[in-house]
């Protein structure tokens, strides 16, 4: 009897962990949701705090957060949401920041159809040209200016050779399952572990779109600031932290 | 509403529509042949054609994506054969909401057929009734309730199915964009006026066909017992 009291205070004692520590629950923009889960054990074993991750549409999120889901921090996909968010009193005043600046890629599976300026967007060579939705993801906007820079846009769209995914990765999957030639993806979601893309791909130049800046807040209702502050801080300025962003594919703001 | 969502309305219905007629077409001999059929596959048939209830439809949607996809097991002898794949096109849509709604109409028409009963069709096979005579003449006319229910059904359910179609559509306007893709973008561009707009028309569609089928289920129920 006496044994099974010790096991069971000491199991206690583990499972509470440190009096300080405390789990975050992150809503975190689907397409940060890798890296992030790359960054978790890295901040756990930096501070003893754990990690929660919900995935979503930033949209999805930020509908939530507004019906008071329990979420200590938003890592949203672009800048407006968080700033609506802030608008409504609903985030930490001055928590905002940009942690991660997304790269827009022309990308085919094929190892053959994409050159290194993005000629074949005008030469018709291909059926089908997946994106992200426009009106809905930043990417799906920063891939349409790109087109319209080019001036292929009108014709494109007129000639149903654009497809619509709802998200960035449902455009990545249009063009990596074959049913779409080639598709505008993230950098983040192509580049392999050792630093190579399969397939060809164009990295389009930063002048052609708008930065796809990602920004997170921290929820004014957390009840946990003070291990918020410590994750947003990590996030922001810890080297193994900026590292690990710039190694998924991201940017980082300087 | 703006003209983008009425197009997008009509898109839906045109692929409920679409969509019940040729489920009626084709459901109702796999239906027939479930409800009287001897073979030994029969109850395997009427496990799989139930499995969309179960599956997600945003999974039934990747599904057909791989499969239909140039290296896909139907996409590439379809390729070869030189048909040309149907993903992003209605005419996928209409092959997708097919599998999605086929439980819908297939398992009214089943039980319409199976209470029937083979007794009226074996009386009418000793009159000398041909075998297609005893089906147009005899079960298809007792089974016309379950005939409605499961038009009414597959309408409704294709009106308002969403996992197949974001997976396979492609989201193009006035082929693919169906209503309930129009209302999800709505939502994700934080549009909540337009998109609740949207949903009222579905809901109250959805409504008025739904009650209309359990009113006339209800008469001819009245109709059955008096006669």
């Amino acid at each position: 009897m006496r044994s099974l009291l010790a096991t069971l205070s000491a199991w206690l004692a583990l499972g509470a962990g440190p009096l300080c520590a405390a789990e975050l629950h992150i809503a975190t923009a689907a397409n940060f949701a890798a890296p992030l889960q790359k960054l978790t054990p890295l901040f756990e074993r930096a501070t003893g705090h754990t990690l929660a991750l919900s995935t979503g549409s930033s949209g999805q999120l930020y509908a939530r957060i507004r019906q008071a889901a329990p979420f200590d921090v938003f890592l949203s996909a672009d800048t407006e949401k968080p700033q609506l968010l802030e608008q409504q009193g609903l985030t930490v005043p001055g928590s905002r920041f940009v942690y991660a600046i997304g790269t827009l890629l022309l990308w085919s599976p094929r190892p053959d159809l994409v050159d290194g300026g993005g000629a074949v967007l005008g030469q018709g060579r291909y059926r089908l040209l997946a994106i992200a939705n426009p009106e809905t993801a930043p990417y799906g906007t920063a891939a349409r200016q790109v087109l319209m820079k080019l001036g292929l846009w009108d014709a494109l769209y007129r000639d149903h050779k654009i497809v619509l995914g709802e998200n960035i990765t449902q455009a990545w999957q249009f063009a990596a399952s074959g049913n779409a030639d080639l598709a505008f993806v993230a950098l983040s979601q192509v580049l392999g572990p050792d630093g190579a893309i399969a397939g060809s791909s164009w990295r389009v130049p930063q002048s052609m779109y708008d930065r796809i800046e990602q920004a997170a807040v921290i929820i004014a209702a957390s009840p946990q600031q003070q291990a918020a502050h410590a994750f947003v801080n990590w996030l922001r300025s810890d080297p193994a932290a900026l590292a690990a962003i710039r190694a998924a594919g991201y940017d980082t703001a300087d | 509403m703006d003209s983008a969502d009425l197009i997008a309305l009509w898109i839906s219905f045109r692929l409920a529509a679409t969509t019940t007629l040729l489920l009626l077409l084709l459901g109702t001999p796999l239906a027939w042949w479930l409800a009287i059929g001897s073979s030994r596959w029969r109850t395997a048939i009427d496990a799989l054609v139930s499995l969309p209830l179960v599956l997600p439809p945003t999974v039934l949607g990747f599904y057909l994506l791989i499969l239909l996809g140039p290296q896909g097991a139907l996409g590439a002898p379809l390729r070869w054969l030189g048909v040309s794949v149907p993903v992003f096109s209605f005419t996928g849509l209409v092959i997708g909401s097919m599998l999605y709604s086929l439980p819908f109409a297939v398992q009214p028409l089943r039980d319409a057929f199976l209470s029937v009963g083979t007794r009226a069709l074996e009386v009418a096979a000793t009159l000398r009734a041909s075998p297609w005579d005893r089906f147009f003449t005899i079960a298809l006319p007792l089974a016309a309730r379950g005939a409605l229910t499961a038009a009414v059904l597959s309408f409704a359910h294709t009106l308002g199915e969403f996992g197949v179609v974001l997976m396979i559509g492609g989201n193009i306007p006035g082929r693919t964009r169906t209503a309930s893709i129009a209302l999800f973008d709505h939502a994700e561009a934080l549009e909540y006026a337009a998109a609740y707009r949207l949903s009222l028309v579905l809901l109250g569609v959805c409504f008025v066909l739904l009650l209309l089928v359990y009113g006339v289920n209800r008469r001819l129920r009245a109709v059955g017992s008096t006669a």
